[in-house]
């Protein structure tokens, strides 16, 4: 076979890459290279420097190192039985790429991740040599490594201390389905290696007997990623498991990657259109748990289906199916209820929490400050406005479904 | 009617100055004509007034107005004019998010701040000649509003160590040897490119996926206008015409048998670290705490399994003349999976090392074994076992007792005293006293060592923190005795 060139191995090795929904880079410690000797900055929030026809931003350098890979992973394009052509990037060129592509203002940095080599410490140390190099070489940069659970503690531990965000995939809702789909993954392995993180961050951030840090361990914190519809959890095993996550090993995200047909398919998984409704809604549900204070059973009844309303985003759902909670005066109400109106988001409440202390806020008012009137107005009462009947007709919910596009017949 | 024309660069500090003067003679925001010198010719202008004494603004005007300065139809600087001289006798003004002014002009520094940013995304980088050793490399950007100046900053701070120069159609900024200058000087757009836009664009067309096309959602982040100055931009269509059927051909490929070499592959994958170990022993002998351990990592007795992300068995020498027990593992024992490592139990191992009771010749474990909170947001907070919860979890600690055999047995709080004696009531009156466990053995009862913790009172968490101590000195003496 002829000698794969650097734009082979690009188009292979990112092609096997998009399956990772992460693409963020903010949150890290801010640095910058005005001295003049290093390459690149972090301002805290992360720059988007294109967007892909799938509508995702692109932040990062999203490679794998190789897609070789020595496990059969049903969901995963590399998997040790798929028939797709193999690849490998030396250390040189992810460096090369990188800052390459960084000083032409392409990208915000590298988001690394790879088949499994040989053994985990072998291909985990074979990423961390590309960190280090960059970090060597002056590159300042975002670096996000995807970890290897049974990595050593010590390659994790030079992991953190190069990358900026370490990631490690739950990969699927719950163990039953790992072990059924992953069978050389241990879920509890998993969950091992994401609590070595977050002590070993814990470590770094205490303070010496002499007062001085360590170092900066991952400062941008850790993430997850979870395949949603490649098996049968239903939204309130997904939600709670993430919640779960949230909890115990501190995580900044828990991304939900939509299970997407991928060439050269294993015969186990469906090959359906992915589900990128319920991944929509997931992440809106996962906003309601983090930032607004609704707890999982509000959102999601385990008693029904478990499922997501598909057709209202969560929180419209809630409120039809709470109105005796409903209308609440947006002039009187507290915060944490100002927070559960359809249409408020957290600004647009601090704004209103503002205004009102100036006198009563009306629905032009709101318009002006942001919010979504139109969804907001059957739920709430303001200074020229009083929902009536509205709250309660049987046609409320119909107002706020998009009807379904009509087909050419 | 004035009519001040502002320099195009340093716009801002002029337009402050300028506003500055105006306000301080009361010159009414509607006899004010703003401009850029050389755009737009004035029809009057008066000589401005002499600046006499100051004006206070709240800190949240300066950036507010920073945001407002570059809008290219000149609103801006009269909108912050307005702002202004209203701040003078309405203090609170920027609070009153719903008035008309505030929320335009909150719109407006939006519109600047979006601006901004995708000119921070946007710009694209192509290497030229450069005449030192420092590598150069120049861009060509149009945005929407004079934000040149509000950008350079970013590019600077960005690109450290190489000459850069970025030109927009009125500005030309250059960074050269380290040093920043902006000059009021448009350039032209080039035409041509850079040898890494063809690799760079292999990256865009790979990293798409087909089966998740949204081209309305690129759009609304990506509008059309930035495309011509993006050449990843030109892979666009074809991506979208060949979406559709290449999802369509993977879903008729169906699912692929593997090769025959990889199948082989796959035979010499690593061994599971589960597929090494011996099959374990059924006969009837006491198993060893390595496999009680084992066992009780599958543990579903209780209903708290679920919830904790392990469970946190006891460890220690297997005869250890001391047994500690605790209460359950908290948040971070729960994650590190070993008990005593965090707050409460850091706190045990300094108050016995003082009491020169040795920590490490001491099996330690809890009543409970698996961590019970209840989850606000993102935080764990713990919450005292139930009486189910202790007697179900009595199994694995009675096998503990009966494994490692202590002399003395040290219940440290409530719920270590119901699991060994079946009673927990009274244990500030039952404390620094011997009892019997169930099963007999000698039992040393105190308090919880996240008991002092909580202790809001400063002088009683001395005081109960020394008596601790005596509790475990007279742990030791007693071991002592036993020992002789």
């Amino acid at each position: 076979m002829a000698r794969m060139t650097i734009q082979d191995k690009l188009a292979l090795l990112s092609d096997a890459a998009k399956y990772d929904a992460s693409c963020a880079s903010s949150g890290t410690s801010k640095r910058d290279s005005r001295d003049g000797k290093g390459l690149g900055s972090t301002t805290g929030s992360g720059i988007c420097h294109a967007y892909a026809p799938d509508g995702r931003c692109i932040s990062l350098l999203k490679i794998l190192m190789t897609n070789y890979c020595i496990y059969d992973c049903a969901y995963c394009v590399n998997r040790v039985s798929s028939n797709v052509p193999r690849a490998r990037f030396t250390v040189d060129e992810v460096v090369w790429l990188t800052t390459e592509f960084y000083r032409r203002n392409y990208i915000e940095g590298l988001f690394l991740s790879s088949g499994i080599l040989k053994s985990s410490d072998y291909t985990m140390e074979q990423m961390v040599l590309i960190a280090e190099t960059l970090r060597a070489q002056g590159f300042r940069g975002y670096i996000h490594l995807k970890t290897i659970p049974d990595a050593s503690a010590e390659l994790i531990e030079r992991a953190g201390l190069a990358a900026d965000r370490l990631s490690i995939n739950i990969e699927l809702p719950t163990d039953a389905s790992v072990k059924a789909y992953a069978p050389e993954k241990d879920p509890v392995q998993i969950r091992g290696a994401m609590g070595k993180v977050r002590l070993t961050g814990e470590d770094y951030a205490e303070t010496s007997y002499k007062g001085r840090k360590r170092g900066k361990f991952a400062p941008a914190g850790q993430s997850t990623q979870m395949i949603v519809g490649a098996d049968d959890a239903n939204d309130a095993t997904v939600l709670g498991n993430a919640s779960k996550l949230y909890g115990a090993y501190g995580l900044k995200r828990v991304y939900y990657s939509a299970f997407s047909p991928i060439p050269d398919a294993s015969a186990v998984l469906p090959l359906v259109d992915p589900p990128l409704m319920r991944e929509h809604r997931l992440y809106q549900a996962d906003w309601l748990l983090r930032y607004y204070d609704f707890g999982l059973d509000e959102i999601v009844t385990r008693n029904g289906d478990g499922m997501l309303d598909l057709d209202v985003d969560p929180k419209m759902a809630w409120a039809l199916a709470n109105r005796d909670r409903f209308p609440v005066d947006v002039n009187r109400a507290e915060k944490a209820m100002l927070l559960r109106v359809p249409g408020f988001g957290t600004k647009i409440v601090d704004r209103i929490l503002a205004a009102r202390r100036n006198g009563a806020v009306g629905l032009e008012d709101i318009r002006r400050m942001g919010g979504r009137v139109k969804a907001a107005r059957p739920f709430i009462v303001t200074k020229d406005h009083r929902p009536g009947h509205l709250l309660d007709a049987d046609g409320l919910r119909a107002r706020f479904v998009k009807p379904k596009q009509m087909e050419l017949f | 009617m004035f009519a001040p024309r502002l320099p195009r660069i340093g716009t801002f500090e002029a337009w402050r100055d300028t506003a500055r003067r105006l306000t301080l003679a009361n010159v009414p925001v509607h006899e004010v004509d703003w401009g850029i010198a050389g755009e737009d010719e004035a029809l009057f202008d008066a000589p401005l007034p002499e600046a006499r004494g100051e004006i206070k603004v709240p800190a949240q005007f300066a950036p507010l107005a920073r945001n407002l300065i570059p809008v290219r139809s000149g609103e801006g600087m009269a909108l912050g004019y307005a702002l202004l001289t209203r701040l003078q006798k309405e203090r609170g003004l920027l609070s009153r998010e719903a008035d008309p002014n505030v929320a335009r002009a909150r719109e407006l520094a939006k519109a600047i701040r979006r601006d901004i940013h995708k000119m921070h995304a946007f710009v694209r980088f192509r290497e030229v000649d450069g005449p030192t050793g420092r590598r150069a490399f120049a861009a060509w950007f149009e945005p929407d509003h004079r934000i040149e100046e509000e950008v350079a900053e970013f590019f600077a701070n960005r690109f450290g160590d190489m000459d850069w120069r970025i030109e927009t159609p009125e500005v030309t900024i250059t960074h050269a040897g380290g040093a920043l200058r902006l000059e009021a000087r448009g350039g032209v757009r080039p035409a041509a490119g850079d040898p890494l836009e063809e690799l760079w664009t292999t990256y865009y067309s790979n990293i798409f996926n087909p089966a998740r096309l949204k081209p309305d959602a690129m759009r609304a982040e990506m509008p059309r206008k930035y495309w011509r100055n993006l050449p990843e931009t030109r892979a666009i269509p074809s991506l979208i015409a060949d979406a559709r059927a290449r999802v369509t051909r993977m879903q008729e490929a169906g699912p692929s048998m593997p090769a025959p070499a990889t199948l082989r592959r796959k035979e010499h994958a690593m061994p599971r670290a589960s597929d090494e170990e011996p099959g374990l022993p059924l006969d009837d002998a006491a198993p060893t705490l390595p496999q009680l351990a084992r066992d009780a990592s599958a543990c579903t007795r209780c209903p708290l399994y679920e919830p904790a992300t392990q469970v946190v068995f006891g460890e220690g020498p297997a005869n250890a003349p001391l047994m500690v027990v605790g209460e359950q593992p908290g948040d971070r024992e729960d994650i590190s999976g070993r008990p005593f490592v965090g707050p409460a139990g850091q706190l045990f191992n300094e108050v016995a090392a003082q009491a020169g009771l040795d920590r490490e010749q001491a099996y330690v474990t809890n009543a409970v074994k698996h961590f019970k909170y209840v989850q606000r947001g993102k935080r764990r907070i713990h919450q005292k076992p139930a009486a189910s919860e202790i007697s179900a979890c009595r199994w694995w600690l009675e096998q503990e007792l009966s494994s490692v055999n202590p002399d003395l047995v040290l219940a440290m709080g409530a719920t270590a005293l119901h699991a060994l004696t079946g009673n927990g009531a009274g244990i500030l009156k039952r404390r620094s006293a011997l009892e019997q466990t169930r099963d007999g053995r000698d039992l040393f009862v105190t308090v919880h060592p996240s008991y002092l913790l909580r202790l809001p009172d400063e002088d009683l968490r001395e005081s109960e923190t020394a008596r601790f101590r005596d509790d475990l000195s007279r742990v030791q003496e007693l071991l002592e005795e036993r020992a002789a």
